[in-house]
This record gives structure tokens, C-alpha cells and sequence, in this order.
């Protein structure tokens, strides 16, 4: 850690004339610094409902007990209410983005979660150190902590939360299941005895209504599981789910409970103060999800009508008063095609998806948490919230969504930037160029969210938002989001929780390419290729008489794109080239460079966003377009056509086994036999040169044998842990 | 007797019926294609009347020879060559050559050999299994040789190695590189001493030429025996992946004389010589692809020793910040982290031609671009073995660093060095002597020097790797940078021997040394600087740098410690 420290240090007096009052404790590990104002994420002009009152008293310093996006976040409503930060850190996190922009940071300890940001007794004593009278938990980490939340109280200091009962009531599946019943909220309709015989379960099916699951009382795994959609289905049902219930389980009770068909997930967003004032700020749609967690989310949704919302916001608002609830939390119902919704869970913190409410309300959410646990009420009542356009948010994640839609991936981002110049876009993040996205943590890179006076507009604004972001140095999955926006299902709003699953079946294979799509990339390959060709030409200090005029005019190539290849002839016009290709001309026009991350080309007179990931001398490139990154090859002609004699190589798969590449002690272990680890995983740690070089896996897999212990002295080439 | 010649057709002629109508056997003759005829006596020639048939004859024999040039080996040998996943000659070098650019010398040669029977028709070939000639590469000018293993397995008769020897020579004379694409059986034994004479003149060749103009070979097939030691010559040795060897003795010597079992592929492959041995500077998959890398490594390289290494047009910004370089190196000391992503972030594109990047792999060396000039990068890679210096870096390194000095290319070192790799093979290896080339490699070197210490600066090797004290002339450190004699454990059990409060002497270490001041107040560095920057500044000071001129004194040449 002192390198760290000495590191910062340097530097800080590096960046001295920029801030002179840097002050570094090295002993308390404190960091006073007068924070770097990191362009500032958003313009305001959001906020349109909420105000900020600089007369209104309110806290001093806050401390958040969280890093990323979020703690970004709330320090920027902070920010401008005038309250001074502080930031909590990991060591792996020490430089990271939050840090940066707090008026204080303090580490809190290693890069693992349970001994850093959640460890209660380091965050209280950075508390007392620091003189924070609030604490804003984020979400995740400790922000459904009543234990934390109970040691705050008694130190005096402000929880920005509900109180521990509501924290206490609302984590309870069943106790909040009950507490939602008694409070008039809408649950699941059921019968929680156990079934008699075929005449009571039609006529319990009736009391429920249709479409109605008889499921065995000890089951599990889809066994003993019927739906019935009326009197004859539910006898059958019955009959046929007692005898699979007898047989697997050897137990044939069963229980019944209304079916939800083709499920959609909407959330009421609430808002409540302690002066008995709750309200909502309208739902949002988060159906679109891969292994229970949201990928994109949207406010408002597309299903609910005015009476429905009135009444799912109402009956949110009921549950939060009789939990006498405080701040901001969020209630989550499952609705069925026939527009019936059902009590899920209430989440009793502030979202990840809350800016887009925050977007069609104009509310600053963080301001009204802040503002209503310092005790006052809330700047505006039921009437003032306003549905104005529609908000999506896309969740932009270091993933590759060609594994199980997202497997992490990690590493250091080269280049990154945000397509700020995209109107109406707003972006939350946690991470900046250069920041490294590790094992440690959630791999989510930012929340990127448009806004529009409707859905069409946001929709349009997302797509090219996501066109115009950069990310590289870790896989993303804006291919994968890019494919749902655009999804003819999701366009038209017609959408549940299983719309990944039953869309891409196989798993999610990146945008497909037609004709015209193929034919398009492959010219505007061609055009890298030549744009190369000159360049390499273009020496500005050589001397020599060039012997013979190499300036082509035209170029016959061959491409090869998604498995196809295309023949295509090039020729420069005045404002770009044009390519023939398939029998037809692309002209390819615009002001373009291979330096540019980001080249809009005018194809065809219509222009496009893409990026040029890759292009190497060979003619291997890697283009970017509608966020798949699509491998191309192209080649001359005359090369093209003695490719075929090349040999085809098998490559040696080396990427099952993890192989010392020195001599040197094993140092750590990082995994078990049978544990998972994904690409790029750190397993272990050699020691040699008194330098700890850390081995990651080649591949993602399980791990099927460890060759050595902590400790073992090994050689070069040794294999240390096998992958299955 | 008088005969008349004709300049034009180099023929000679007899002109009687013509003499006779002009009367005058000093009158002014012409030829039938207008060209004067210079009268001379010849003693005892043959002579042959110009004829249009004779004249038809020999243009159809031009044809025929020239067909047959362009044929090779034949349709056959040409089958088994592609057969074994290998391009012929002649489709290597219009793969590496601009479209119709390609100049062909003595397409007409022929081996002068009668012995064992290869005075039959049968046995000659035009061009005598080696395409010469010069073309050019992105505009610029190259000399080359293929060698062609569908003729008489490409071996090496004397009229084969004069034909290299003549282009080898041009190129020295206008100053202009030379390519070998090697893909030869040997020697031509039918020929015998003929063709070790042959060797030898191309091995004098290679050594006048080095240093005077860059001189690469790419092994495209097999290259045995006293063949190896041309490619061994130049600057740069590529091999093909699976189809390309080299070996002094084949397999079946080897078992003869070692009794050791082994195979082409273990004894002389592309694998062997990239990470074992260190012959070769890299491997590519196919013909196709090493003939295209092969092109994009001649744009780094400047033709000769008086031009100046290229400039091309750049569309990167050279004052373009590089954020990600502010937290690539990591807080702790002993973590490693990669040197090629600090490389690339800097250089043009992200563009980075590696030399011998499976071979001492804690060193890392090669070509980039930093605001279009060519600049050879030298960095030690953290990542594999602490990025210490060993015998094969220190080679390795050395003889890149040298390369850049003949040939006018600025060198950027990146420096992140615990020091030298201790132990009884590499003293008994002789690391005092091999460190010591790459020591002197940098000393002598007077080209533009930029050095950027990233982390580690560590005893001797501190000094080696392009310090100010070896003529540096801008030398940088991050604010991660130590530099010091070793690491504070070390220097503290020495210091403070037999002492018990070693925690905290290695603490007051750490905080005295372990960081770039010591340096910086001493200006062995000339600025400590903020990563970020680090491109722009390698930018700038390369073009200030351009007009360095600097000499070593009078030698008639250095003895580098080999």
C-alpha cells in the first residue's frame, strides 16, 4: 500500500498548479484533496421539478458507503446542494473515478468486498474520523443492512434510508408478503393448504381464477407442475400432478396458485417523507432480463394504461405507509397479460435503474432521499408528477454477450468515451479512460440512458448512442443491446422476463447480417483496405525518385465476411470511392481516417456510425457495426486466389491448462477444484525475482486439477491447474 | 576477312552484294534495322547472313526461354510445391512487390555445369532457380532473390550466385535494401566447389552490405548447411510456420553423430529458432501472411544508412493525451503489468511490428511509428520474469539497438528493470560478457535516444538500459519510477547488517530511494512527468531530435565484446 500512497503523492505534486491544497495523511490513510471536477456527467436541465434551495440547511458532510457508478452519483447531487463528500475505497480502487471526485476519501480496506465496503467496523471508525453526519448507502453493499443501519442510529448519524423495521419487514419474502396482503397490495392468489381431490381443486381453481398451477407441495425442478387454463385442465391437472408428485417425490400433495402467464416485471417508484407524505413517481418496465438481472428498462411502460398505474401506484404507496416508510424505495410486481399485477418484493433502497424516472418526472431522487432524512417533506405531491417522454436505459456491462448473454470480462480500458454528443443522453458511470475493470466487482461499465418526447425518439437516440460509444480493452455487450432495441418484439412493447431466452434460443449470436448489410460492410472494408494501402504509400522524407507511378486507380479485392466472399472492385472518385460489388455500385463517401475511433462514412448517400476495431497489414479487420464487432478479411486479388493453397493450421488448444512460465515458489491459489473461472481469471500467483506475476486462465471452465500447493517450488513450463 | 557488326543486333554480317552496289568496301553501311555497321577485320569467325528468318528464329527463342523462365521447374514441381502449402518464386514475388513493379535480372542465366550429366537439355532451366531483379514495396525501392525449389530444389549453382551477387551489388551501389526469400536444398553438390565459391561471394556480400543497407531474409522452405549463414548475416531472419527450416545438419547427422532422435520440425523449425535458439525474429502462419508482414516491416526501415529513417503521414494526433498510462503501472511494486500496453498506447495506431516477440520475452523490442517517424522501441516487459536482463534479453536487445543506430532510427526505451538475472547459468553462461553487448549497444549508439523509466530502475541494469550517462539525450521518470542500487530489502540487509528494526529501515529506504527524486535532483533524469503525456513528449522531442548530429571517434571499427 505505500507505494500506493507515495504514488498518489507524486502525483498530486505532478498536478500541483492545478491543486495547490492536496494534503495527504499518509499515517490515517486520509486523502484531503480539492477534487478533480471529472466532467461532470450530465447537464441539469433534468432536473426540472426538484429544486435546490441553497437556504435550506442540510448536512454537512456525507459519507457513501459505496464505489461506482452509484457513489458517483449521489456525490454529484451532493455536489450541487453544497454537502461535502466522502468516499470510501478498496485498495483496488484507489484511483477509481469516486475517489477522484470526493472532497475525502479513505481506504477501508483490501480489494475484497466483505473486508472494504463491507466491513462495518472500518466504515464506522472512517465515520468518526471524518465527521460525516449522514451515510448514503447506494445499493448492494450495505444499503439493506438493518444491522448497519442500527449501528448508524446509535451513533447518531443519519442513515439515508427507511428505517431498520421497514429494512427488517420489506427483506422477509414472507413477512412482506403478508404485510402487502393486509395492506390491500395485490399477491399472487393461492391456496396455501394442500388439495383433497379433483372436485375441491376445481373448485379452489375457480375461487383463484384462471389460468391457475397445481404444483406439487414438495417439488422442485418443474416436476409435478401443471397449468390449467379451466375446470377439465385443472381435474386433469390435478390427476396427473398428484401421480408425478407420488412417484418423484413420494409425496403427492399439492398446492395451487394463479399462473402468470408471459410475466412482465414493472416497478412503482416511491417517495416518501416523515411528515406522512408518500407518493409515486410512476413505473418502470424492466422486463428485459438474462439470469434475473435487468439488461434494459424503460419509464413509462408501454403496457400499463392510467388505471392500472393510478392503481399500482396507489397500492405501492399503501404497503409503504403501513411500513411507515422514509426516502426512496422501490415496489416490484409481476403483471400478466390480462394487465393483473402481483406484489413481488419492494427493494427498500435507491435503484440502479432510477434515472429514468428521474428523466420523465424531472425529480432528483438522491435530493429528495437527502432532503427527507434530514427531515424535511417532499418538494412535490402526487399532482406534480408528470409523465414526459419516455426514458430507456441500456446497462452497459464489461461482458461478452455471446456466453449465456454475459460472462465478465476484465481488464484496462485504452480508450473509452461516452457518446456525449448524442443529444438527450445521459450516462452514469463509475469508471473513466484508463480505469481497469477487475475480478473484484460488478463489471457494469455505465448506465447509458436517452430521453425523448416519446419512445420512438428515445429509442432512435439509444441506438446511436450506442453506435457512438467506445469502448475497448475489455468485451462489452452493446451488440447485445443494440439487438434488443431493435428487436421488432421490443419496438413494438411486446415484451415479458423470458423475451431473451425465447428470442435467442441458442444463445445470443450477435446482429445477423443481410444481403445488403453484408454487401455494405464488405465495401466499406474494401475501403479501409485501400485508405491503408495509400497511407503506406504516403512518405513525406524520402528523397528518392520514385521509379514507376504506383498510384492505382483500382483495386480487385476479394472479401471475406461472415463466411462469404465477395469479389469487389474499388475506384476513387473525387469525394471517396465507389465499389462495385455483387453487380452493384456502394459509393462510400465522407471525411474518414483509420485514427478515428469512430468513422461515419456516408454509404450510399445514408450515413452510417461504425467503428474500425482492428486492421492489420494482412487485411484481417475487426469492424463494428450495430455493435457486433464482425471479422473481416480482405485480400488482392491475386492473393486472394492463392489463399487456397495455404494449409489449413490446427491450433494446439493450450488454453485448458494454467503453465508456469518461470521458474519460481506458488505464492497463491486462487481457486479450487470444481470452482468456475472465466477467461482472463487471475488462478494464481507465482513468485519469482521477488516480483508476484499473477497467471490468469486462457479460457473459461471448470477447474479440474491443481498440480501444486502454496509454497511448491516450480519450473518453467510446469502445469499448475488444469481447466476441464 | 571484313565483316560488318551491327551495334544494335550485336550480330555480325557479311555484306558482299552490298559492297558491291556501293562501290566502296569503306562506304557507310546500315543494317536492315537502320543501325550503322562498324566495319572490322575478324580473323576467323563464323558469320551467318541477317536474315528475317534467323532474326524470327531468335526472337521465338527469346519466347521460348522466356515461357519457360516463367514456368520454373514446370507445371509439375510447381503442383508438389503448392502441394507441400508453399507459393513458387515467382508468385512470392508479385505478392511481395507493387502490382507490376517487378524488374527481372539475367531471366536468361544458365548453369554452366557438363558433369554428371547436366549438360542435358533437360537439366537447364532460364534463370537457373533463382529470380533476381528489384521491384518496389509501398513505392519505395527494394532489391531481391527468390530462390526457386522447383528448380533443382533451388540449390545454389555459380551462376545462381552470381546473379545474387549482381543485385546484391546494385543494391549496395544505389543504397537501396535487399530481400532474400529462401527456399533452397543446398548447395549445388553436382557443381561442387563451384558453388561453396558461390556461398562465400555471397557471404562477403552480406557483410559489406550490413550496416550500409537494411538486409532481411524470409525462410520459405528448407535452408541447410553453410546456406544458414547468409540469413545469419542480415539483419533480419523470418521463418514460415510448418514450412520453412534451418539447420547446419539435418536430422540424419545428427543421429549419426549424437545419436540423438529428432525431427526437422523439433531440429530447425520456426518454433525451435523463435524461442529456443534465437536465429529467427519472428514466424508467420503461411506465404500469404509472412509476404504481407514482410511488407509492412520494410515501411519502418529506411533504404540505406544516408537516408533518414521514414516519416509517413500520420492521422494520430501527436499531442493526443494517453490517459489509460496514468494506472497501468500498479501501486505495488512486485505486481507485474504488460509493457505492450504501455507500447501501444503511445505509438501510432497502436501499431507495434515486434521483433523476436517469443524469444527472451522480458525483453520487449521493435518497430512503432510516434507521430509518423519510425522509432525502435526497447522496453523490458515486467510481465515475464520481472522484466529482468538475462543473457538472451541483453542479446537480444543489443543487437536490435544496433540495427536502429546503423540505420538512423531513434530509439524510445521504456525501463522497468530489477536488475540483472542472478545465478550459476547465467554466470556460467557468461552474463558479464553478453550484458556487456547491450551496454555497449547503447553506449555507442548516436542516434536520438528517449528513455522513459516506468517503475524500476535497478543497479547496473539502471545504467544500461539508455541512461542519461550513456548519452541519453532525454531521459524521463513517471512518478512510479526507483531508482536505486536495489530492491529495499536488499539494500537494507547490507546497510543496516545484523540491525533488528528492519521494518522500519526498509520503510526510511523506501521513502528515500524508492522513488524518482534521487534521480530528478541530480538530472539523471530530465523531468519526472505524468504518464499521460508521455506521447506527446516522445512526439516533440523526435522532431527536435531530428537534426542531432553526433560521431563516435575515428575507428577502423568498435570491438563489441561478442
Amino acid at each position: 500500500m505505500a507505494t500506493g500512497f507515495r504514488t498518489s503523492r507524486i502525483l498530486q505534486y505532478l498536478r500541483g498548479i492545478e491543486y495547490p491544497r492536496s494534503k495527504v495523511a499518509v499515517g490515517s490513510k486520509l486523502l484531503y484533496r480539492h477534487a478533480p471536477c471529472a466532467a461532470l456527467w450530465r447537464n441539469h436541465s433534468i432536473y426540472t421539478t426538484t429544486k435546490i434551495n441553497p437556504d435550506e440547511q442540510t448536512f454537512d458532510k456525507i459519507l457513501i458507503a459505496n464505489r461506482g457508478e452509484i457513489a458517483c452519483r449521489v456525490m454529484h447531487t451532493c455536489r450541487l446542494m453544497g454537502i461535502k463528500t466522502v468516499a470510501i475505497y478498496s485498495e483496488a480502487d484507489a484511483n477509481s473515478l469516486h475517489v477522484e471526485m470526493a472532497d475525502e476519501a479513505m481506504c477501508v480496506g483490501p480489494a475484497a468486498s466483505r473486508e472494504s465496503y463491507l466491513n462495518v467496523d472500518r466504515i464506522m471508525e472512517v465515520i468518526r474520523e471524518t465527521g460525516a453526519q449522514a451515510v448514503h448507502p447506494g445499493y448492494g453493499f450495505l444499503s439493506e443492512n438493518k444491522d448497519f443501519a442500527k449501528r448508524l442510529a446509535d451513533e447518531g448519524v443519519v442513515f439515508i434510508g427507511p428505517g431498520t423495521d421497514a429494512i427488517r419487514a420489506m427483506g422477509d419474502k414472507i413477512e412482506s408478503k403478508i404485510l402487502a396482503k393486509n395492506a390491500g397490495v395485490h399477491t399472487i392468489p393461492g391456496f396455501d393448504g394442500v388439495i383433497k381431490d379433483e372436485a375441491e381443486a376445481v373448485k379452489k381453481a375457480n375461487e383463484i381464477g384462471y389460468p391457475v398451477m397445481l404444483k406439487a407441495s414438495a417439488g422442485g425442478g418443474g416436476k409435478g407442475m401443471r397449468i390449467a387454463w379451466n375446470d377439465d385442465e385443472a381435474r386433469e391437472g390435478f390427476r396427473l400432478s398428484s401421480q408425478e408428485a407420488a412417484s418423484s417425490f413420494g409425496d403427492d400433495r399439492l398446492l395451487i396458485e394463479r399462473f402468470i402467464d408471459d410475466p412482465r416485471h414493472i416497478e412503482m417508484q416511491i417517495l416518501a417523507d416523515s411528515h406522512g407524505n408518500t407518493i409515486y413517481l410512476n413505473e418502470r418496465e424492466c422486463s428485459i432480463q438474462r439470469r434475473n438481472q435487468k439488461v434494459v428498462e424503460e419509464a413509462p411502460s408501454t403496457f400499463l394504461d392510467e388505471e392500472t398505474r393510478k392503481s399500482m401506484g396507489e397500492q405501492a404507496v399503501q404497503l409503504a405507509k403501513a411500513v411507515n416508510y422514509l426516502t426512496a424505495g422501490t415496489v416490484e410486481f409481476l403483471v400478466d397479460s390480462q394487465r393483473n399485477f402481483y406484489f413481488l418484493e419492494m427493494n427498500t433502497r435507491l435503484q440502479v435503474e432510477h434515472p429514468i424516472t428521474e428523466c420523465i418526472t424531472g425529480v432528483d431522487i438522491v435530493q429528495e432521499m437527502i432532503r427527507a432524512a434530514k427531515g424535511y417533506p417532499l418538494q412535490v405531491k402526487q399532482s406534480d408528477v408528470l409523465i414526459r417522454g419516455w426514458a430507456v436505459e441500456c446497462r452497459v456491462y464489461a461482458e461478452d454477450p455471446y456466453k449465456a448473454f454475459g460472462m465478465p470480462s476484465i481488464g484496462h480500458l485504452y480508450r473509452y468515451q461516452e457518446p456525449k454528443h448524442v443529444p438527450n443522453v445521459r450516462v452514469d458511470t463509475g469508471i473513466q479512460e484508463g480505469s481497469e475493470i477487475s475480478i473484484h466487482y460488478d463489471p457494469m461499465i455505465s448506465k447509458l440512458v436517452t430521453y425523448g418526447n416519446d419512445r420512438k425518439e428515445a429509442l432512435d437516440l439509444m441506438a446511436r448512442a450506442l453506435d457512438n460509444y467506445i469502448i475497448r480493452g475489455v468485451t462489452h455487450n452493446i451488440s447485445l443491446l443494440q439487438e434488443i432495441i431493435a428487436h421488432p418484439r421490443f419496438v413494438s412493447g411486446d415484451i415479458d422476463t423470458k423475451f431473451l431466452p425465447t428470442e435467442y434460443p441458442e444463445g445470443f449470436k450477435g446482429h445477423q447480417l443481410n444481403l445488403n448489410d453484408e454487401s455494405m460492410l464488405a465495401a466499406l472494408a474494401c475501403c479501409v483496405f485501400v485508405k491503408d494501402v495509400l497511407r503506406a504509400q504516403e512518405f513525406l522524407n524520402q528523397t528518392r525518385i520514385v521509379l514507376a507511378p504506383t498510384m492505382e486507380q483500382e483495386w480487385v479485392l476479394c472479401v471475406k465476411v461472415a463466411g462469404n466472399e465477395h469479389e469487389a472492385t474499388v475506384r476513387e472518385t473525387d469525394t471517396g470511392y465507389k465499389v462495385s460489388i455483387g453487380g452493384k455500385d456502394i459509393t462510400i463517401d465522407g471525411k474518414w481516417n483509420l485514427s478515428q475511433d469512430i468513422i461515419s462514412p456516408t454509404i450510399d448517400g445514408a450515413q452510417h456510425d461504425m467503428q474500425v476495431i482492428s486492421h492489420g497489414a494482412t487485411g484481417a479487420m475487426q469492424l463494428q457495426y450495430r455493435g457486433t464487432v464482425f471479422p473481416l478479411s480482405v485480400l488482392r486479388k491475386e492473393a486472394a486466389e492463392l489463399q487456397s493453397l495455404m494449409p489449413e493450421k490446427v491450433k494446439p488448444d493450450q488454453s485448458k491448462e494454467v503453465v508456469s512460465p518461470m521458474a519460481g515458489k506458488v505464492y497463491a491459489i486462487d481457486v479450487e477444484v470444481g470452482q468456475k473461472v472465466f477467461e482472463g481469471q487471475e488462478v494464481c500467483v507465482v513468485e519469482a525475482m521477488k516480483m508476484h506475476n499473477s497467471l490468469s486462465a486462457a479460457s473459461t471452465g471448470i477447474v479440474k486439477a491443481i498440480h501444486c500447493a502454496v509454497g511448491d517450488n516450480i519450473g518453467e513450463d510446469d502445469v499448475i491447474i488444469e481447466l476441464e | 576477312m571484313l565483316v560488318w557488326y551491327c551495334l544494335t543486333c550485336r550480330i555480325a554480317q557479311t555484306f558482299e552484294f552490298r559492297l558491291g552496289k556501293m562501290g566502296s568496301k569503306f562506304a557507310n553501311v546500315f543494317c536492315r534495322n537502320g543501325s550503322y555497321l562498324r566495319p572490322f577485320v575478324a580473323l576467323k569467325m563464323q558469320t551467318r547472313p541477317c536474315t528475317m528468318a534467323v532474326l524470327a528464329d531468335v526472337q521465338k527463342k527469346i519466347d521460348q526461354k522466356r515461357q519457360k523462365a516463367m514456368e520454373g521447374g514446370g507445371p509439375k514441381r510447381i503442383e508438389a510445391q503448392h502441394k507441400r502449402g508453399k507459393l513458387t518464386a515467382r508468385e512470392r514475388v508479385n505478392l511481395l512487390l507493387d502490382p507490376g513493379s517487378f524488374v527481372e535480372f539475367d531471366m536468361f542465366a544458365e548453369h554452366s555445369c557438363t558433369d554428371f550429366g547436366m549438360d542435358e537439355e533437360s537439366k537447364q532451366f532460364p534463370g537457373d532457380g533463382v529470380i533476381t531483379g528489384h521491384g518496389l514495396i509501398n513505392g519505395r525501392v527494394a532489391y531481391l532473390f527468390s530462390q526457386d525449389f522447383t528448380v533443382h530444389g533451388g540449390s545454389l549453382s555459380s551462376a545462381n550466385a552470381r546473379k545474387i551477387c549482381k543485385i546484391m551489388d546494385q543494391a549496395m551501389e544505389i543504397g537501396a535494401p535487399v530481400i532474400g526469400l529462401n527456399d533452397s536444398g543446398g548447395a549445388r553438390i553436382q557443381e561442387g566447389v563451384d558453388s561453396l565459391a558461390g556461398y562465400a561471394d555471397i557471404f562477403q556480400r552480406n557483410v559489406m552490405a550490413s550496416g550500409v543497407v537494411p538486409q532481411i531474409s524470409l525462410i520459405m522452405g528448407p535452408c541447410a548447411g553453410g546456406a544458414v549463414y547468409s540469413p545469419a548475416l542480415t539483419d533480419f531472419t523470418f521463418m514460415v510456420k510448418d514450412t520453412s527450416f534451418l539447420f547446419i545438419t539435418g536430422p540424419d547427422v545428427v543421429k549419426a553423430v549424437t545419436q540423438e532422435d529428432v525431427t526437422y520440425e523439433e531440429l530447425g523449425g520456426a518454433k525451435t529458432h523463435t524461442t529456443i535458439s534465437g536465429v529467427a525474429h519472428g514466424a508467420f502462419e503461411n506465404d500469404i501472411d509472412a509476404l504481407a508482414k514482410l511488407r509492412d516491416l520494410y515501411n519502418y526501415l529506411p533504404l540505406s544508412n544516408q537516408d533518414p529513417a521514414p516519416l509517413r503521414a500520420c492521422d494520430d494526433p501527436g499531442d493526443r493525451l494517453v490517459p489509460v498510462l496514468d494506472t497501468i503501472v500498479p501501486p505495488e511494486s512486485n505486481k507485474p503489468y504488460d509493457i505492450l500496453d504501455v507500447i501501444r498506447a503511445i505509438v501510432d495506431n497502436r501499431d507495434f511490428f515486434e521483433i523476436m516477440p517469443a524469444y527472451a520475452k522480458n525483453m520487449v523490442i521493435g518497430f512503432a511509428r510516434v507521430g509518423g517517424r519510425t522509432v525502435g522501441i526497447v522496453g523490458n516487459q515486467p510481465k515475464v520474469a520481472s522484466g529482468c536482463l538475462d543473457i538472451n534479453a541483453s542479446v537480444k536487445g543489443a543487437r536490435f539497438v544496433r540495427f536502429c543506430d546503423a540505420f538512423n532510427i531513434p530509439l524510445v526505451t521504456f525501463v522497468d528493470v530489477p536488475g540483472f538475472l542472478p545465478g550459476t547459468h547465467q554466470e556460467y553462461g557468461g552474463i558479464i560478457r553478453h550484458g556487456a553487448k547491450l551496454l555497449y549497444a547503447f553506449a555507442e549508439a548516436t542516434v536520438p535516444k528517449i528513455t522513459i523509466i516506468t517503475r524500476k530502475a535497478y543497479g547496473g541494469a539502471y545504467d544500461v538500459m539508455s541512461s542519461k550517462h550513456l548519452r541519453g539525450d532525454t531521459n524521463y521518470a513517471w512518478p512510479t519510477a526507483e531508482v536505486a542500487v536495489m530492491g529495499a530489502a536488499g539494500a537494507v540487509k547490507i546497510i543496516f547488517r545484523g540491525q533488528k528494526d528492519v521494518v522500519e529501515r526498509e520503510r526510511e529506504y523506501v521513502e528515500k530511494f524508492a522513488n524518482p527524486f534521487p534521480a530528478a535532483v541530480r538530472g539523471f533524469v530530465d523531468d519526472i512527468i505524468q504518464p499521460s503525456t508521455t506521447r506527446r513528449r516522445i512526439c516533440r522531442d523526435l522532431n527536435l531530435l531530428a537534426t542531432k548530429k553526433k560521431s563516435n571517434p575515428y575507428k577502423k571499427h568498435a570491438n563489441i565484446p561478442l
